[in-house]
């Protein structure tokens, strides 16, 4: 059939139904505010979905957390609150532009739309050279998630290696947008200009993010980590061992006296158990075989240990140190995936953020198609909601 | 003429077809690939669903043939743990969840609403294409190294497992986005896109049923994308959460993991639901019985079935207290599907039945899925579970749910509304044919299963013992009947699409909206939003042998809605 | 305001084409030194010793800045019912996930992380 039949077919029944269908508004809805409030809803169907998807993070967290009460104290030590607190601060500071950027959208005041767009941007961009070095830091130290988790008290760490590899896209960028926007100055081109400036700004201040935590970081990591330090030596319940050292050489000192009370039968079988046992503190499973040898032996009606305080001690010893990839390893996997979703949920706002400013800058918005900033605002809103609960819950334990 | 809404009182006859449907107007590969329209999308999911429904079918069959004596088969035992985790992943992830709110409800949700669209067409493509994303890679983790884990990545299986654990996994997560879009999509378009005079309670009971799945597909999807996130971490880093090798605890897996698929059991099977409440009423030729208590129904299983999460881990180490919570609440679900089921019967009762092959394959599914749902019972009771988990009355359990009761209603479904998908009309001989077949075939596959399991064949095992042989051979020539059965079913539709006569706009007497346009719809559906009016009110719809077709012959509907709830949706809350 | 953009001339008065409600300057400015001072609580709190009540404290705070986002940053406040009862309707479903592994992990805690009591004592 031709294609013209078809053309005047469809041109027909947009015509007679609609009336003036305003050039914003798709074919399938009647009037804008059906528009609006479809995508609202839609928006927040996903904001469901997004609450939903963080539970389950929020659970694994609870469940470990009421499990290890004093690995996540003394793990938290680790955590520079200076820069959570920052970091927070930050991202209110967003959060308020964006409710700002709405309200410019539905008064059609573009230009103002278009700077509290940037200053959003420029927020998300500080947020992420912060944790950038709170994450290279760490990478440094070797406090990774469990299978990697490497930290060795006192050992240098430097996390320099990180930083550059976590930076690279954002120099990359920024360089590519300000080539861009030197070009577009050049042209004369007003459109790209008003465009790759602001972006060039935001991306500009991924590095003032990662300068204020280079001064935050250093100023105070000597002082965080002996904080750690005294915090578990004082906290006779449990938390971090300055190296664990203490322990392991209490276990070592207290298994060979152990061993010398256990029937010669097993001694072989039970010496082995509390080597295992001191040097990996937190194998439940080695800890059942002890517990499991012991009453054979009474069952059997063996010589038990004569010391059972002294032996006590020496698990109960062992069992302080946290700085192993079960324990503490654990907490900082927890960590990396709440944090580490949180800050790719910044990376796909600010995606969609920069796609405002640029339809922003062509004065796409107006009273009645402010549709996309609100939507994206409830994103950012949500985005900025979880970090409310990851901070306290990751950086305030005590 | 080029509108697609009858006119109300005017006879349609073949000639009248409409030279511009949805298939023809526009043509060429890209004008499919770049489609927004709901309809082509529907289309395209429909034909990707049955690709994969076949490939996982290949693969039960090489399971029965396997089975069919305890020691001697071409399969070695890795590989017999391969195909039973890749047919139940492609089975569950790329066939069932999809199916029906997919294929069949992307076609049918704007038509049943009079609507143009869906809400939003662009997120509706984006989802075809994150389906097809995932089913790639659960395709490359069959051709690498394949997947051994049972489709439930339990760890520490999927921990330790040796094969392509993370790429399916990333396949599921990506298919969790496909499902959650469709999902959010029917919400919205379902909200706010009702034409003027359709109250929630002069919905189709299939939008109902659309719109409860919707709802756990939203809410309980999220859960299943972190939990496979964290199982990804799990194997790459060894985060310890899930892994008890880093002192995680496998238990939380499964309370992760089944807070999503037990209520994605409910994403499965209401809306076959909603397909049969449309198939009974259509061709009983009568208004539905008790049309709130199914609608109802369906929203108080879709809540209800995110209470019920831990009858799947009776055995797992759950604390006493738990078990005892859980096999308590089991037993509230029974109380709307057993609701569902009366209201059907009721509805037959005193209808004038037409023997029909959708009608056919319904009449099927009542009595799969009673036995399916019954047998449930025993599962839930926590006494018996004890006894009856991980085996083969488990498998014949689900069985009888998922394929006798979602299957069956999806290809009943299918042929119902495939002449107005395809606009033509298929054999109805072959059509029944295959429906005997599918009873038959079915239940011989399945019911020595029940027998099996109940004298304690554990599932998931390459061999048994040589007491099973009769029985495992029974259920094998079982399953090659049912394989026949749906063969035929598809021979005979695809035979229609080039012999079959044109198809009347409405072939069985339908009352809903999407059998006032024509067969199949123009591009737009309907030019001018229809007159709505009662879903299930017969009275006035005749046969006229001219058509071979239903007509509404007597006007009694009114265009303007009388009553102040007649507004469409989005007018109400008027700022 | 100027009204400079075309697009909406036509739709002056019409139903359905005039629904923009701009909440006001100084409303945002207030929620967004609230949830500073907030933060600045929740950051004091944390140095003195409250025990086990010091997460619930945490949490609490946590809450009311939360619900200043979503009721007046996220407007949930002046929006449809609908779009509330759908986003408070998902924390239910999160508490009842929360609840649910929660308990079952608190009653089975010993059968996955033998204490020392069970060690030491046969």
């Amino acid at each position: 059939m031709a294609t013209t039949e078809v053309l005047t077919h469809e041109a027909d029944a947009h015509d007679d139904h609609h009336g003036d269908h305003p050039s914003f508004l798709a074919h399938h809805f009647d009037t804008p505010e059906q528009q609006y409030d479809s995508g609202k809803l839609g928006m927040w169907l996903f904001l469901v979905t997004e609450v939903l998807f963080f539970s389950g993070l929020f659970c694994a967290y609870a469940i470990y957390r009421f499990l290890r009460p004093d690995v996540f104290a003394g793990c938290s030590e680790f955590l520079n609150t200076q820069l959570g607190a920052i970091n927070t601060g930050v991202l209110l500071f967003s959060s308020l532009t964006m409710a700002w950027a709405v309200r410019c959208a539905q008064l059609e005041q573009h230009k103002m739309l278009t700077g509290m767009l940037a200053a959003t941007l420029s927020c998300a961009s500080i947020f992420l050279g912060v944790k950038a070095i709170e994450y290279s830091h760490k990478f440094g130290m070797g406090l990774l998630p469990g299978g990697f988790y490497s930290y060795v008290p006192g050992a240098p760490h430097d996390g320099t290696i990180y930083l550059v590899w976590i930076s690279a896209p954002f120099a990359i960028i920024l360089l590519g947008l300000f080539v861009w926007y030197v070009v577009a100055c050049l042209g004369q081109n007003k459109f790209q200009m008003r465009i790759s400036g602001p972006m060039t700004i935001v991306f500009l201040c991924y590095f003032a993010g990662v300068g204020l935590g280079t001064l935050l970081e250093s100023g105070s990591a000597e002082g965080h980590h002996e904080g750690a330090a005294h915090a578990s030596a004082s906290d006779h319940e449990g938390a971090v061992h300055e190296a664990g050292e203490v322990a392991h050489e209490a276990g070592t000192e207290i298994a060979p006296a152990t061993v010398t009370e256990i029937t010669p039968s097993t001694a072989g079988t039970d010496d082995s158990v509390l080597e295992m046992l001191a040097v990996d503190t937190a194998n439940t499973g080695v800890r059942q075989q002890l517990s499991a040898a012991q009453r054979q032996q009474e069952l059997s009606g063996g010589p038990v240990s004569q010391s059972p305080g002294g032996k006590a001690a020496a698990v109960s010893e062992a069992s302080l140190d946290i700085n192993n990839k079960f324990l503490a390893g654990g907490f900082f996997s927890i960590y990396y995936c709440m944090t580490g979703i949180h800050a790719i949920h910044i990376l796909a706002g600010m995606g969609v953020l920069t796609w405002l400013l640029v339809r922003s800058v062509r004065h796409d918005f107006n009273r009645q198609y402010f549709g996309p900033v609100d939507y994206v605002g409830l994103y950012w809103h949500i985005v900025d909601l979880i970090w409310i609960y990851l901070f306290p819950l990751l950086y305030l334990i005590r | 003429m080029a509108t697609g809404a009858l006119p109300v009182g005017k006879t349609a006859s073949p000639a009248e077809h409409a030279p511009d449907n949805y298939l023809t107007h526009t043509s060429g590969v890209l004008s499919w690939i770049f489609t927004l329209d709901h309809k082509r999308i529907g289309l395209m999911y429909l034909v990707g669903i049955l690709t994969s429904f076949f490939i996982g079918g290949m693969l039960a069959m090489a399971i029965r043939a396997h089975l069919i004596s305890p020691a001697d088969s071409p399969l070695s035992n890795e590989q017999y743990n391969q195909i039973f985790t890749l047919h139940g992943a492609i089975m569950v992830f790329l066939f069932i969840i999809p199916s029906i709110p997919a294929a069949l409800g992307n076609f049918l949700v704007p038509v049943m609403l009079g609507a143009k669209d869906v809400a939003f067409p662009r997120l509706n493509l984006c989802s075809f294409y994150l389906w097809c994303g995932g089913a790639i890679f659960f395709i490359s983790a069959l051709l690498s190294s394949g997947l051994d884990t049972g489709w439930t990545f339990y760890t520490p299986y999927s921990t330790d497992s040796e094969t392509s654990v993370v790429l399916a996994t990333l396949g599921a997560f990506i298919l969790g986005f496909s499902s959650i879009f469709t999902g959010l999509n029917f919400i919205v378009t379902i909200n706010t896109m009702r034409p003027p005079g359709m109250t929630w309670f002069r919905m189709p009971l299939f939008l109902w049923a659309t719109y409860s799945t919707s709802i756990i597909q939203v809410l309980a999807t999220p859960v299943l994308g972190i939990t496979l996130l964290l199982l990804i971490a799990e194997r790459t880093l060894h985060v310890g959460i899930f892994d008890p090798e880093f002192n995680g605890d496998p238990v939380t897996y499964q309370h992760f993991f089944w807070f999503y698929s037990h209520p994605a059991v409910y994403i499965m099977i209401l809306p076959a639901f909603g397909i049969i409440s449309e198939l009974i009423s259509v061709h009983s030729h009568k208004g539905i019985f008790g049309y709130r208590f199914i609608a109802y129904s369906s929203v108080a299983i879709a809540l209800l079935g995110f209470l019920v999460w831990g009858h799947h881990m009776f055995t797992a180490g759950m604390s006493s207290l738990t078990t005892i919570i859980f096999s308590a609440l089991t037993f509230s679900v029974s109380v709307p599907s057993a609701i569902k089921v009366f209201n059907w019967l009721a509805t037959m009762y005193k209808g004038s039945i037409s023997l029909t092959t959708p009608m056919c394959y319904a009449l099927v599914f009542l009595f799969l899925f009673t036995i399916g749902g019954l047998t449930g019972l025993f599962l839930g009771t926590l006494s018996t579970d004890l006894h009856l988990h991980d085996t083969y009355f488990v498998v014949a359990h689900f069985h009888y749910v998922m394929m006798g009761g979602t299957l069956v209603a999806f290809v009943g479904g299918l042929f119902h509304w495939w002449p107005k998908m395809i606009g033509r009309m298929y054999n109805e001989f072959w059509g029944r044919v295959s429906s005997v077949l599918v009873f038959i075939g079915f239940n011989m596959a399945f019911l020595p299963q029940f027998v099996m399991g109940s004298r304690g064949m554990p599932r998931r095992y390459a061999t048994y013992d040589g007491e099973f042989q009769a029985l495992h051979q029974l259920s094998s020539v079982g399953s090659f009947i049912l394989g026949i059965g749906l063969l035929i079913a598809g021979l005979c539709l695809l035979h229609s699409l080039f012999k079959g006569k044109l198809a009347p706009a409405n072939p069985w007497g339908g009352a809903t909206l999407e059998w006032m346009c024509t067969s199949p719809p123009p591009y737009y559906n309907f030019a001018r939003p229809p007159v709505v009016g009662d879903p299930y009110e017969f009275e006035h719809i005749d046969y006229d042998p001219s058509i071979d077709g239903y007509v509404v012959n007597e006007p009694v509907r009114h265009r303007v809605p009388s009553d102040p709830h007649g507004a469409p949706a989005h007018a109400k809350h008027h700022h | 305001m100027a009204h400079t953009n075309s697009a909406h001339a036509h739709g002056e008065g019409r139903p359905g084409y005039d629904f923009a409600h701009p909440f006001p300057v100084w409303g945002l400015l207030a929620v967004f030194f609230a949830l500073v001072f907030l933060t600045i609580v929740t950051v004091a709190q944390a140095s003195f010793d409250f025990g086990s009540y010091e997460v619930l404290i945490s949490m609490i705070i946590a809450t009311i800045k939360a619900c200043l986002v979503v009721f007046f940053f996220m407007h949930l406040a002046f929006d449809k019912p609908y779009n509330a009862v759908l986003f408070l309707g998902s924390l239910l479903f999160v508490t009842l996930f929360l609840a649910f592994t929660l308990m079952d992990s608190q009653t089975t805690r010993e059968m996955f992380e033998p204490t020392i009591t069970d060690v030491a004592t046969p």
